[in-house]
């Protein structure tokens, strides 16, 4: 009995050690030569792999930070810290890039906002929206169905009373979200920035109001009592121009619409 | 002139409930003019017309609003007497908005159409293509393909074989069938007139041997019609009215993946389209006015009705005496098949709009999100041989390369596989959706290269 | 998908807006339907133990079936009916005489391991009634091939069965041709027994007519086609066949093959599952064949040692159902291949 149990772990001993040695001799003649430099780059980086540099993960980043000098402040999720710390070891200067943060510029939700009818079908909001040009009365307000929420890589995204909100904390600017919404309602603004017009509609005023009750009616309002400058029309739609910063909170109690909101 | 059965059956099709018994037995009828009609600018495929009148324009009956706005395009002409009211936007049929002429009708009736070409036969074949483009006709059938463009094939694809469609597999509508029956003679002077321009040797008219009132009628005026011409009754199956499927079943010619039926000799115009032609060329009537059906269990009394471009859906069901107990939870513009679902009672008709169907909350069937169990029922159904399981998991999934490596773009969106799916996916919306993915993709590499 | 705000709005989806009415739930049903004469037999052959097993699979399947989707947060998916019939089917493959925890061990198995964890109905790769019927059978190996009814042995014309253990007839047959004895000869009667299912088996795979009543019905309703079953049976018969006039003496006679163990029952229920078996017609027969020779091989060759290779059959199939779909795929209409 005893004599099985030794010749057993004899073999299984044996077997280990020449599958052992065959690997490290593969490894040593089959290896592809890399820049040692890549595989500590990518150390630096912080594995989110969510491809919001524009590389396929952070592996190919490190790689084109190594091979192709890349820039190196495009890691959103590893923000200053990461890019110092490239800086540092590459020997490159860093150039700071401020925080960024995705938001859904629209808050008519279920409760505001009008739908023209009841859809039935794909989950999903491109599919939506080509469906007899989305149920929801406004044509630019988001459609809810949640198409963002579900490519965010860090789940920052929650659809909430049929539209989607961005966790500010949670986002790692990785662009995802913008690239999927059919209605363009995402965009990177500071994550900084506290004031925003929550409104995309481009529409005229009784357009809008028919729609949606919070939609930007175009007035005006905010580019007369806001800082000067921090507020620009385009068309019937108002924005903020977040190189400036807002210090008249005021404006928020001025607009009409309530679509100016602080969060 | 002969009747022959069809010798070709295609490979899958549904049997849907038919529902036509609803209005097949209605005569056509007149709708009294509306007070007001918004005609839509876009009533084809390809670009929209551009409005040729003013606010505050008095037009006539045949007047021309929008002009033709490029090659693929058709123009569109006032259906009735009246002032232009207002030029806006309005939701048609299927959901984009386009501009739109609204014009307050008046009861003078005044006409403003082209010189009737009596002596077709002796006229020179460019004029009679010149007089089907400038009255603006389209395939009524549904597409909405401009017809002078496909009558006017190159040079290289010469076509020998005319099919009139008068198919009709789309459940519950009968406004084809009615023509036939009530305007055959009229559709064999259009269906001469189309052989002559083409210079095609063999003329059929196909209809589906649920049909025979109307293949009665198409035989007694067809009587003694000269050359290669016959009746094709086709079995009821859909889709049987779809161009490929019905070339294939009147002439066992494929027409190849990507390719159009000029490519195997054949031009196939619809019964309401060859009607129009009849009423262009003979008398200078524009394309202004069609039968729709309505029809559905949300309606009191289905009628065929002949209804001027423009008229809101509101106005058709006032005429058919307004909904039944049961309201409409769901209006589709077209047939239950391949229609567009509408949210509004203000869309107004249009060149293609062959029916408004009304459906009470027990007939509509809901999608749902269930996964697929791979029963392999739509493998089936579809007329296509595709495998619309697979593609809509591939679509699902975002793999848009592996759905068209598996044919994706031969879908021709009739709905077959929706229809038999036991968990009620929307499999046309998957493909739908497929479909832009990779013409998007093409735009984009056509864009770099 | 969006409960509605507004109610009086139009639905609005993409077309066909109309639909034949078939649904996932009306075929569970039918599949339900049709193992209804067989589950009679079994009450009538294995009385309380059939009604045993089976109360205990299906509920644990459902309650299994519950537990997931709750767990995975999901919607409920009890009222597809899919996780009854998992439930059914494995109780049908199951011995009368099986402890009744084992049956909820592998009850759980089949729902959990086998379905869910895939991400539940349409998504798995394997019937989870059989890959759990392949896991008790290593894992309870004893039980699940203890045969205890009587009535079977002694009615063996030859007296080559075993009477103490009990041994289904494929097992007989097994036994002869691993220590090449002569296949032990079966009477007219115990043929007409083999059909009528009173013999030693699993619950629900003992009477062939009673199955292909159900999976008559089955035809009937268009739940399955006739593709998998026919090329199944077919090619076994055909196999059998073969081996019978090489060899008569070492070989069974071919409707022994048909009637006796789970081919029936497999060939109608297990291997249409829709889910594991493949979409396109050319597809379904491949797969048929397979399954039958791969079942005949497990069934006659000497050196193995189990005596049915219905589950195995299947199961191997299942897995390259996805091959066979990519290989199977129809001629699109106006292409040339």
């Amino acid at each position: 009995m005893d004599n099985i149990i030794l010749q057993s772990f004899a073999w299984i001993g044996l077997l280990g050690l020449i599958i052992g040695a065959s690997l490290a001799v593969a490894a040593k003649y089959l290896a592809v030569k890399e820049d040692p430099r890549i595989g500590e780059v990518n150390e630096l980086l912080p594995a989110a792999n969510c491809g919001g540099c524009g590389y396929a993960g952070c592996a190919e980043y490190a790689k084109a930070i190594v091979m192709d000098h890349a820039e190196i402040n495009l890691c959103a999720p590893g923000g200053t810290d990461c890019m110092n710390a490239i800086a540092a070891f590459m020997g490159v200067r860093a150039t700071a890039t401020e925080k960024m943060t995705a938001i859904v510029l629209c808050c008519g939700d279920d409760e505001v906002a009008k739908r023209r009818f009841a859809y039935n079908g794909i989950n999903d909001c491109a599919a939506a929206h080509a469906t007899a040009g989305g149920d929801k009365a406004c044509t630019w307000g988001c459609l809810g169905y949640g198409s963002c929420a579900r490519v965010c890589p860090v789940n920052a995204i929650r659809i909430e009373k049929g539209i989607a909100k961005v966790d500010k904390t949670l986002c790692i600017a990785c662009e995802k979200c913008i690239a999927v919404c059919p209605r363009h309602l995402i965009k990177l603004v500071p994550a900084a920035a506290e004031i925003h017009v929550l409104c995309s509609s481009k529409d005229k005023g009784p357009a809008v109001k028919k729609a949606c009750s919070t939609g930007c009616i175009g007035c005006r309002l905010c580019t007369k009592f806001g800082d000067e400058g921090a507020f620009v029309m385009d068309g019937f739609l108002a924005k903020v121009d977040y190189s400036i910063p807002i210090t008249k909170e005021e404006v928020i109690e001025k607009c009409p619409a309530k679509c100016i909101v602080k969060d | 002139m002969q009747t022959i059965k069809s010798p070709y059956n295609f490979r899958g099709g549904i049997h849907p409930a038919y529902n036509k018994k609803l209005s097949n037995g209605s005569a056509i009828e007149s709708l009294p003019l509306p007070a007001v009609l918004s005609v839509p600018m876009s009533q084809h495929l390809g670009a929209p017309a551009k409005p040729c009148v003013k606010v505050g324009d008095e037009v006539k009956k045949g007047t021309l609003i929008g002009a033709q706005n490029g090659f693929i395009s058709a123009p569109i002409h006032s259906p009735a007497s009246g002032k232009v009211k207002v030029i806006t936007d309005v939701a048609t049929a299927s959901g984009r908005p386009c501009q739109a002429i609204v014009i307050e009708c008046d009861e003078s009736n005044e006409t403003e159409f082209l010189p009737p070409i009596e002596n077709w036969q002796k006229s020179d074949k460019d004029d009679l293509l010149t007089r089907i483009g400038e009255t603006g006709i389209v395939g009524m059938g549904g597409a909405g393909f401009p017809t002078k463009v496909k009558l006017s094939p190159p040079m290289d694809k010469p076509i020998d074989t005319v099919i009139i469609n008068g198919a009709e597999c789309e459940p519950y509508l009968t406004s084809d069938h009615r023509m036939m029956v009530e305007h055959a003679k009229e559709i064999r002077i259009g269906a001469e007139i189309i052989r002559s321009i083409l210079g095609a040797k063999t003329l059929r008219i196909a209809i589906e041997d649920n049909k025979p009132d109307a293949i009665k009628a198409i035989e007694d005026a067809f009587q003694d019609i000269e050359g290669d011409v016959a009746i094709a009754v086709l079995h009821t199956v859909y889709p049987q009215g779809s161009e490929k499927q019905q070339i294939y079943a009147v002439t066992g010619r494929e027409v190849p993946s990507g390719g159009l039926p000029m490519d195997v000799g054949c031009v196939v115009e619809n019964t309401s389209t060859t009607f129009a032609i009849y009423e262009a060329v003979i008398k200078g009537l524009p394309l202004m006015q069609r039968v729709i059906t309505v029809t559905g269990d949300a309606v009191q009394k289905p009628a065929n009705l002949l209804a001027p471009f423009g008229t809101s859906y509101q106005d058709l069901i006032d005429a058919c005496g307004g909904f039944t107990e049961d309201k409409p939870a769901k209006v589709i513009s077209g047939g239950p098949m391949m229609g567009f679902a509408v949210s509004s009672l203000e869309t107004p008709t249009g060149k293609t709009s062959s029916g408004l169907l009304l459906l009470s909350k027990k007939r509509v069937s809901q999608y749902s999100s269930q996964a697929c169990i791979a029963c392999g029922r739509c493998v089936e159904a579809c007329p296509m041989n595709l495998i619309p399981s697979e593609l809509s998991q591939f679509i699902e999934a975002e793999d848009i390369e592996g759905a068209e490596e598996i044919a994706l773009m031969n879908c021709i969106e009739c709905g077959s596989c929706a229809f038999v799916c036991p968990a009620h996916r929307p499999l046309v919306q998957h493909m739908r959706r497929g479909k832009a993915a990779v013409m998007a993709k093409r735009m984009a590499a056509n864009a770099k290269g | 998908m969006k409960p509605e705000n507004q109610p009086e709005l139009y639905i609005i989806s993409s077309s066909p807006h109309t639909h034949e009415g078939s649904s996932v739930e009306r075929i569970m049903l039918d599949v339900l339907i049709a193992l209804a004469p067989a589950f009679a037999a079994s009450l009538y052959f294995f009385k309380l133990d059939a009604l045993r097993l089976t109360g205990t699979c299906v509920a644990t399947c459902l309650i299994a079936e519950w537990l997931c989707r709750k767990a995975m947060k999901r919607e409920s998916s009890i009222r597809d009916l899919s996780a009854v019939v998992t439930g059914v089917l494995l109780a049908f493959n199951l011995p009368p005489s099986l402890p009744t925890w084992m049956a909820v061990a592998g009850s759980l198995f089949a729902i959990t391991i086998c379905k869910q964890i895939f991400g539940g109905l349409g998504y798995n790769v394997f019937n989870p009634a059989l890959a759990a019927r392949a896991f008790m059978l290593i894992s309870f190996t004893g039980a699940m091939t203890h045969w205890s009814s009587s009535d079977w042995a002694a009615s063996l014309a030859s007296g080559a069965a075993d009477a103490a253990t009990g041994a289904t007839p494929l097992g007989l047959i097994k036994e002869a041709v691993k220590t090449g004895a002569s296949i032990p000869h079966f009477s007219t009667a115990t043929i007409m027994k083999l059909a009528s299912g009173n013999i030693n088996g699993c619950l629900g795979e003992t009477s062939a007519l009673a199955l292909l009543l159900g999976g008559a019905y089955l035809l009937y309703r268009k739940v399955i086609t006739w593709h998998i079953p026919t090329a199944y049976i077919g090619t076994v018969f055909i196999y059998a066949c073969i081996l019978h006039m090489v060899s008569p003496a070492t070989s069974a006679l071919p409707h022994m093959h048909l009637l006796s163990g789970g081919l029936i029952i497999g060939a109608f229920f297990m291997a249409t599952d829709m889910v594991t078996s493949p979409v396109t017609k050319k597809g379904m027969l491949i797969f048929g064949v397979g399954c039958g020779i791969i079942t005949m091989l497990i069934r006659t060759v000497k050196t193995g040692s189990y005596p049915e290779g219905v589950s195995f059959a299947i199961l191997l199939m299942n897995a390259i159902t996805p091959l066979i779909n990519r290989g199977c795929r129809n001629r699109v209409f106006g292409t040339k291949s």
